[in-house]
């Protein structure tokens, strides 16, 4: 069976959920085979997590060389690796950076790109959720190797010791690749709670919190969820873009998605349409959310 | 200086958006504009040139689509933009992400022929594709840096900085012209067009191109060259409308607990 390529989401080496998921999905597909894009220091227990969920093969990538430069040189790193491999498809996280690593894949191999994948098939049909949710699409790729971005909680992760064969690769990156570099950066605090992307169930508020997130954080813990926002609540300044659910913030699809004082504006919908339970609590009984909800409660 | 703005012709989002039997985007039914987050993309190519008084910059709207899709680019002349291109075809009809990407990066060379191109300006993703990856294919095929998603836009001379707020960092990226730059809705409030824009727009020259005027072989574009294929699209069956409690005496709350604790979130 072919290779499938799935590139490791991590943050310095700590392997983000995601990419346990893309493993599962890679079994379908053919012989699972990750890909580590990192410091060598960090490659050894990446290599250990992902062969945990069934990796064959971990191709390691010392990044030493391209930290820092976003994502032109992991677009070419991967490029020779697929050249390398020819393997029978290339599955990204759907963030914003790996649609972009992806974007890039797919015009350095001529290949076709398939992004924001929710589900895809033994043979390769991926599926998409399009148009704020309101639209099913399958579709394929059928030129080169298929490379498809995936969303986050597409898929249960599946335990079960692979080979984890550990090969180093050596890439050799372009000066054009690295034009645009990080000069400084600073970390997110960290919250404690689940990455909103990831999280099986999450919480938000919109303006009709009044800004007053502690409600919202409570629940939030209670349920051990990840916090969410509209971005009415963003702008308000109450809580930082990187909580904003919707078109232009996170898309998530949790097991559940608590809406507290958000009417679900179809930009808004945009990014939690697809969440499996969908409870709203919001003092109008006519706000557009109850039109998605599971459960509704009307009030405060 | 020279710039260019790519900008998207799109159905309108709050519309009743479908897709036609072929399993393309339906463009005609429904109304469409300007893409709302290309308008960023205007926005911030209009403050670059007023932060840099003293300097001759031409901005120029460019939109690959069919007739309708100069609608995008007249508005953006409405903003303040100089000119307007158009490339339209037949040719182009059901393009993927590489055919479109492949058209809009022949364009923009062409745009360089004379004055080479600095900067290109996206908007973050199209409010109906949302793909997000339309910048990064052409700056793969320029051969230009890219960054993308800056919430904040600063330039001195040919150096570029860019602030952008990432997964677990905000982070200041530093290039050098010519870049490939995408906004997002951070990136501050479009402006309106005045009464004065939309009238100075109307005397603006607009050049449309066809795919033979910028090289491109009909069989590179379009839905026969396409590298993917839509098999099926489907309307979301409506989700069963739930169960909806008012809340008059506090009982919400043990309602919901209710609820959850039966799904077994809790
Ligand atoms: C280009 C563009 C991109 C956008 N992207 C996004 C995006 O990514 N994400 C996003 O969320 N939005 C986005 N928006 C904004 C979107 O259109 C809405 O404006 C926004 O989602 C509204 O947020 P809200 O629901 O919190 O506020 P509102 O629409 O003001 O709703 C507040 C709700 O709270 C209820 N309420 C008030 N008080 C109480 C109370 N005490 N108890 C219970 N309920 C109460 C009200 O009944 C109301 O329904 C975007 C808009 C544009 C133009
Ligand atoms: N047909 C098009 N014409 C002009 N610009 C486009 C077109 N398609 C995409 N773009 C640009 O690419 C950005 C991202 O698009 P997408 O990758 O489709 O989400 C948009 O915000 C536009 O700036």
């Amino acid at each position: 069976m072919s290779e499938v390529l799935v590139l490791v989401d991590h943050v310095d080496g700590a392997v983000r959920k995601p990419t346990f998921e893309l493993l599962a999905i890679a079994k379908k597909l053919g012989t699972p085979a990750a890909v580590f894009i990192g410091g060598a220091g960090e490659a050894a227990g990446a290599a250990e997590s992902v062969k945990k969920y069934g990796a064959e093969k971990v191709y390691v990538v010392d990044d030493a060389e391209i930290k820092g430069y976003l994502v032109a040189p992991k677009a070419e790193a991967l490029a020779q690796l697929v050249e390398k491999t020819s393997p029978a498809a290339v599955l990204i996280v759907s963030g914003a950076e790996g649609k972009e690593i992806g974007a890039r894949l797919a015009v350095k191999t001529g290949s076709g790109l398939v992004t924001d994948a929710v589900d895809v098939d033994e043979d390769g049909t991926a599926t998409q959720s399009v148009f704020a949710g309101n639209f099913t699409l399958t579709g394929k790729v059928t030129k080169g190797t298929p490379i498809i971005t995936v969303k986050p909680n597409s898929a249960a992760p599946e335990e079960g010791e692979g080979a984890g064969t550990v090969e180093e690769v050596a890439v050799t990156i372009s000066d054009g690749a690295k034009t645009a570099q990080i000069v400084a950066s600073q970390p997110r605090q960290a919250s404690g709670r689940p990455e909103l992307t990831e999280a099986a169930i999450v919480v938000s508020g919109g303006r009709g919190t009044g800004g007053d997130f502690a409600p919202v954080e409570k629940l939030a813990d209670a349920l051990g969820a990840a916090v969410g926002a509209s971005r009415a609540a963003v702008d308000s300044g109450w809580i930082p873009h990187t909580f904003q659910v919707g078109q232009t913030g996170k898309t998530v699809s949790p097991q559940l998605y608590v809406a507290n004082g958000i009417s679900g504006a179809i930009q808004h919908r945009a990014g939690m349409q697809t969440s499996k339970t969908i409870v709203a609590v919001n003092k109008d009984e006519e706000a557009p959310i109850f039109e998605l909800v599971d459960f509704g409660v009307v009030g405060d | 200086m020279n710039i260019v703005v790519c900008v998207k012709h799109v159905p309108d989002a709050t519309a009743d958006r479908k897709f036609e039997s072929d399993n393309t985007v339906d463009r005609e039914g429904v109304d469409g504009l300007l893409s709302e987050l290309d308008e960023y993309a205007v926005e911030q190519a209009l403050q670059l040139r007023e932060g840099r008084e003293g300097e001759e910059i031409t901005i120029t709207a460019l939109t690959v689509g069919p007739e309708k899709a100069l609608d995008a680019v007249r508005k953006s002349l409405q903003m303040g933009v100089d000119k307007g291109v158009h490339v339209s075809d037949e040719g182009i009809a059901g393009s993927d992400y590489l055919g479109t990407s492949l058209v809009l990066a022949k364009a923009i060379e062409k745009l360089g022929a004379e004055t080479p191109v600095d900067i290109v300006f996206f908007g973050m993703a199209s409010t109906d594709a949302s793909g997000g990856v339309v910048p990064a294919m052409v700056a793969e095929r320029l051969g230009l840096p890219q960054v993308t998603l800056a919430s904040l836009v600063q330039t001195q001379g040919d150096q570029v900085r860019v602030k952008r707020d990432g997964d677990t960092a905000t982070e200041v990226i530093g290039a050098t012209l010519p870049i490939v730059l995408s906004v997002t809705d951070q990136s501050g409030e479009a402006r309106y067009p005045s009464f004065k824009g939309i009238m100075a727009a109307k005397k603006k020259p607009v050049e449309t191109f066809t795919l033979a005027d910028l090289g491109v072989e009909a069989g590179e574009v379009g839905a026969g060259a396409a590298h993917t294929s839509v098999e099926e699209t489907s309307a979301r069956p409506p989700r069963t409308a739930g169960e909806i409690v008012t809340d008059e005496d506090g009982s919400g709350a043990e309602a919901l607990a209710g609820f959850l604790a039966s799904k077994k979130f809790i």
